[in-house]
């Protein structure tokens, strides 16, 4: 069980990296989603099901939604001008 | 070289948490479940307080009338104890929702610049009614199992999200949804001053706590959760609302 737990952890520490390094900002928002979906993983080994619960909800949900939102509205108003 | 700077600072970041989780020398700082000596650690003599006489085992479905009738340690300790910290949540996530709106609220909706195709429109009508009641279920159980209002709320705003992202002409009666957080909130409130004219103090469990583990427990802990889960539900569907909308045209 411990090896699944830290390769859980190599994982999150890749994804960390690539959402910091990506070229693409949308790129880095589904790398933060994957981040989170992976943190969840982390909070069940560490037996914390009400934290694993509102991390799956908000952190791989819809903060990720909103991130998305925000560049389209960003987009729309860099392309008027 | 930012690459390289980026890498390090991850890779420092990775080794220290790694070092703490897995220690196994005497500055142990994170003991495997299970294995902690409740005897050194300072909170215990918090933990050990008890505000009725009654301090026996608790069993499952059988004691009756405890001191906090959850048998979720989590939901007794934010409810019951921590029930202020709720209060000033709540208030967070509504002053923030409020600046959204006024920031972003338009009259029309955004369209999105591939129109959603049949089968995604199928497929979310059948996986958000699944959604809603999951949601439904997580905040009315809040004292017996994990979950609670916050997660059951945001659960019921990713289903209105589902349905923003599948239909182009969706939008929610946002005026029925602010008189739903309106109401729930005021409701929380009234709660907590209930209990403090009966009880003392602010959201006081004045209700009978019955057995433990079963659904009509806990006292005020169920009816607190509902409210919670009904306000973040309408809160965070507006705020999903607010951001797909455009100003003007």
């Amino acid at each position: 069980m411990q090896i699944i737990e830290i390769l859980v952890g190599i994982a999150l520490l890749i994804f960390a990296f690539l959402a910091i390094e990506s070229k693409k900002i949308i790129n880095s928002v589904i790398y933060l989603s994957i981040l989170s979906m992976l943190s969840v993983v982390s909070f069940i080994f560490m037996k914390a099901p009400d934290v694993a619960i509102t991390e799956a909800v908000i952190g791989s949900g819809l903060v990720t939604a909103i991130f998305i939102f925000t560049l389209f509205s960003i987009k729309k108003v860099g392309d008027k001008k | 070289m930012k690459k390289v700077i980026a890498a390090l600072i991850v890779l420092v970041l990775g080794i220290f948490i790694f070092t703490n989780l897995y220690s196994t020398g005497e500055g142990k700082l994170f003991p495997k479940f299970g294995e902690v000596n409740l005897t050194e650690r300072v909170s215990n003599s918090f933990v050990n307080k008890n505000v009725s006489e009654n301090s026996g085992e608790i069993k499952f479905k059988k004691t009756k009338d405890a001191e906090s009738g959850s048998a979720n340690m989590v939901t007794s300790i934010v409810v019951n104890y921590r029930s202020f910290d709720t209060l000033g949540e709540v208030t967070v996530l509504f002053v923030s929702a409020l600046g959204i709106g006024l920031l972003l609220s338009g009259n029309t909706r955004m369209k999105f610049k591939t129109p959603p195709n049949f089968i995604l429109k199928t497929a979310v009508r059948i996986i958000s009614g699944i959604i809603l009641i999951t949601g439904v279920y997580i905040f009315i159980h809040g004292h017996l199992t994990p979950g609670g209002g916050f997660p059951g709320g945001s659960m019921i705003a990713s289903a209105v999200l589902l349905f923003y992202i599948s239909d182009d002409e969706f939008k929610t009666k946002v005026k029925s949804f602010k008189v739903l957080e309106g109401t729930a909130g005021s409701l929380y409130l009234i709660f907590g001053l209930l209990g403090l004219s009966l009880g003392g103090y602010f959201l006081y469990n004045f209700l009978p706590t019955g057995t433990v583990g079963e659904l009509f427990s806990a006292g005020i802990v169920p009816i607190i959760y509902i409210f919670v889960g009904l306000k973040v539900g309408s809160e965070l569907s507006n705020l999903i609302s607010d951001f797909l909308s455009e100003e003007g045209k």
